[in-house]
């Protein structure tokens, strides 16, 4: 029997707590958007926080779960045409979205229980065939007249400023409502079980982790987180066409930002989203060419670089950003070993 | 009655072209191709270009096969082999960024412009047979129905017949294995991925024919493709036969419910095969199913 050597284990560092400080005030940042580039920024910033979501979604499904799937528009859809009717049947239009992140949730656990018994591909277009079942009834609904579409009009009982400005701090109040779940997940009990089964599906079931519960956690989150991102959308563009929400463009939105970012970290969908970002304002004006170049960096990325950015800029920080394992060393030890 | 039930078979057939490529696939390589149906298109436009150059279609149909053939060969080689060593994610991440490509290159090449391919075969493309009991027949659905049963027949025959298909099999079985005994595995898949991309000719003449196409067409194709190999089972191709059949019969009870119910019921038709096939179905069914045996 060998001595039990005094081990050191540390989840936090120095890094951690000033990405947190940095993230705290991008939020604060953003929330005082309003006071500082007027109404028009406020659109804008509700876009990024959109697309956070979805890349932090898709990552966690796609990364973590080891779930690829073409049609998370599912979600996004059913969610802002949710809140067009709550809205249509005379509830407030913010209240109706939150009601519409629920709806999510209920949606995302009964898709769970027969969808994540399909493997890889046919789990990935068996998601498409639900999205584009869900578009084809939307557009059967009346209210919506195919695909002419309609407006949340209920949010014109607002004057535009207040309604802009409350629409981007509801959407920062999500956004964070639900990232910080995300983390908290990631580093309780079921987050060790999530994380063991990115790292190695077989070996995670043959220690005991109860794969499909695990599996199913994380794909409901990210129905909810996706729902939201849906809702938030509408209540920032006010108009709502089907082909709009339910169209394959957001997955390959989601494919670019988390490949681009770096698959199976939160820290590379967060960068995957600001990159996409910063590249659909400048370029977003030149339509096909730039969904081609969009496509073309994703098949790169997923073949050469499937680390993405954050395989680049990950390995020269100190130590994690967002921790969601543990840190352990000996103590008196200076080498330092991460499990 | 008779002519809905006709004419689903019919249809079918044009589905089971249009899938066995994608079966194909995910038999031999166990790969999803998610750019299945943009290359279809990609190859419906070659028809199209040859056809405005007038090229006859069967020589078109050659000429495009080889160009497809070559494509698949480098496709694989470029793409499958590479991501497919990184597990089962990859492949689906960059076929799908690859169909986002063609798609919007086809878009910015050729325009939003619908073509067909039906001016190239004139009267045929409406030409009928007329059955006793007044049900008209499509000749050329008919004949989109005999290419699938051809094709279907010449990929079974040649993967049982033939030391190229032993070859296939090996390869999709037990790839290390297959290499052992002296089989390159690599070229193997590379001639499975052409060949899969070969009877995406089949399918675009198909489809050019009896209808029309427009650059984002690929998306429903892969749709269908699809849900034909999830409804008919992996297995022997003849299951793609099946499934097409069923998607189609699917497809026309729901458009005799509601006008737009045509996909409705087919998209319908793929959840229930999804629902069959879960273990506590099974489990439930499974006596039912032992006792309708014995019965």
């Amino acid at each position: 029997m060998s001595h039990p050597v005094p081990l050191n284990v540390t989840r936090g560092s120095t890094t951690a707590h000033v990405t947190f400080l940095l993230l705290a005030l991008a939020a604060l940042g953003l929330a005082a958007l309003p006071w500082i580039s007027g109404a028009g920024g406020s659109g804008r910033a509700v876009a990024l926080l959109v697309y956070i979501l979805l890349a932090v979604m898709w990552n966690a499904l796609a990364g973590f779960a080891g779930l690829v799937s073409i049609g998370q528009t599912l979600f996004f859809g059913v969610a802002a045409y949710v809140t067009i009717r709550l809205s249509n049947a005379g509830v407030d239009p913010y209240l109706a979205v939150i009601l519409a992140i629920v709806s999510g949730a209920v949606l995302g656990w009964l898709t769970s229980l027969f969808m994540l018994s399909l493997k890889d591909g046919e789990f990935a277009i068996g998601m498409w065939v639900l999205s584009s079942l869900a578009h084809l009834c939307v557009n059967l609904d009346p209210l919506i007249q195919g695909e002419t579409g309609t407006s949340l009009i209920a949010l014109n009982a607002y004057d535009i400023e207040t309604r802009n400005t409350f629409t981007l701090w509801v959407a920062l109040a999500v956004t964070v409502v639900i990232l910080a779940a995300l983390v908290v997940l990631l580093r309780s009990g079921t987050g060790a079980a999530i994380t063991a089964l990115r790292d190695d599906e077989i070996g995670a079931r043959s220690i005991g982790i109860d794969v499909m519960r695990t599996k199913r956690i994380v794909f409901v989150l990210a129905a909810t987180g996706t729902a939201a991102a849906g809702a938030l959308w509408l209540a920032s563009n006010t108009t709502f066409q089907p082909r709009a929400y339910f169209g394959v463009h957001w997955t390959a939105y989601m494919l670019f930002m988390v490949l681009v970012g770096g698959l199976g970290r939160v820290e590379g969908a967060l960068i995957g989203a600001l990159v996409f970002f910063l590249i659909e304002t400048l370029f977003g004006a030149y339509g096909a060419w730039y969904l081609v170049g969009l496509g073309g960096i994703a098949v790169v990325c997923a073949l050469f670089f499937p680390n993405g950015l954050w395989g680049l800029i990950g390995p020269k920080l100190p130590s994690d950003p967002i921790p969601t394992g543990y840190k352990i060393s000996k103590i008196h030890d200076a080498s330092w070993e991460e499990i | 009655m008779t002519g809905l039930i006709l004419n689903s078979v019919l249809l079918g057939g044009y589905y089971a072209i249009l899938a066995v490529g994608l079966a194909f696939m995910y038999s031999v390589m166990k790969i999803i191709n998610l750019a299945h149906g943009a290359l279809i298109i990609f190859a419906a436009y070659g028809l199209h270009l040859l056809g405005a150059m007038d090229v006859p279609l069967y020589l078109s149909i050659a000429l495009v096969g080889a160009l497809m053939f070559g494509l698949g060969m480098g496709l694989h080689a470029a793409i499958l082999s590479r991501a497919s060593s990184g597990g089962a994610l990859l492949p689906l991440l960059a076929t799908f960024g690859l169909s986002i490509l063609i798609d919007n290159l086809l878009f910015q090449v050729f325009g939003a412009d619908n073509r067909s391919l039906a001016p190239l075969v004139g009267d045929l493309s409406w030409a009928s047979f007329e059955l006793p009991g007044n049900v008209f027949v499509g000749q050329l659905s008919l004949y989109i129905l005999l290419a699938a049963i051809v094709i279907i027949a010449a990929l079974e025959a040649v993967m049982r017949f033939t030391t190229l298909g032993r070859r296939i099999q090996a390869t999709s079985q037990d790839r290390a294995t297959a290499s052992l005994l002296g089989i390159n595995t690599a070229r193997t898949a590379a001639i499975a991925t052409g060949i899969a991309l070969t009877t995406g000719v089949f399918a675009a003449a198909a489809l050019g024919l009896r209808s029309a196409w427009a650059p984002y067409s690929g998306a429903a194709q892969l749709l269908f493709a699809f849900e034909v190999v999830v409804i008919g089972g992996v297995g022997s191709l003849w299951r793609v036969l099946v499934g097409a059949m069923v998607l189609a019969i699917a497809q026309s009870i729901g458009a005799a419910i509601h006008p737009q119910g045509f996909l409705i019921g087919g998209h319908l038709a793929f959840l229930m095969a999804v629902f069959f096939r879960l273990p506590t179905w099974r489990a439930a069914f499974a006596p039912i199913a032992r006792k309708g045996v014995s019965a």
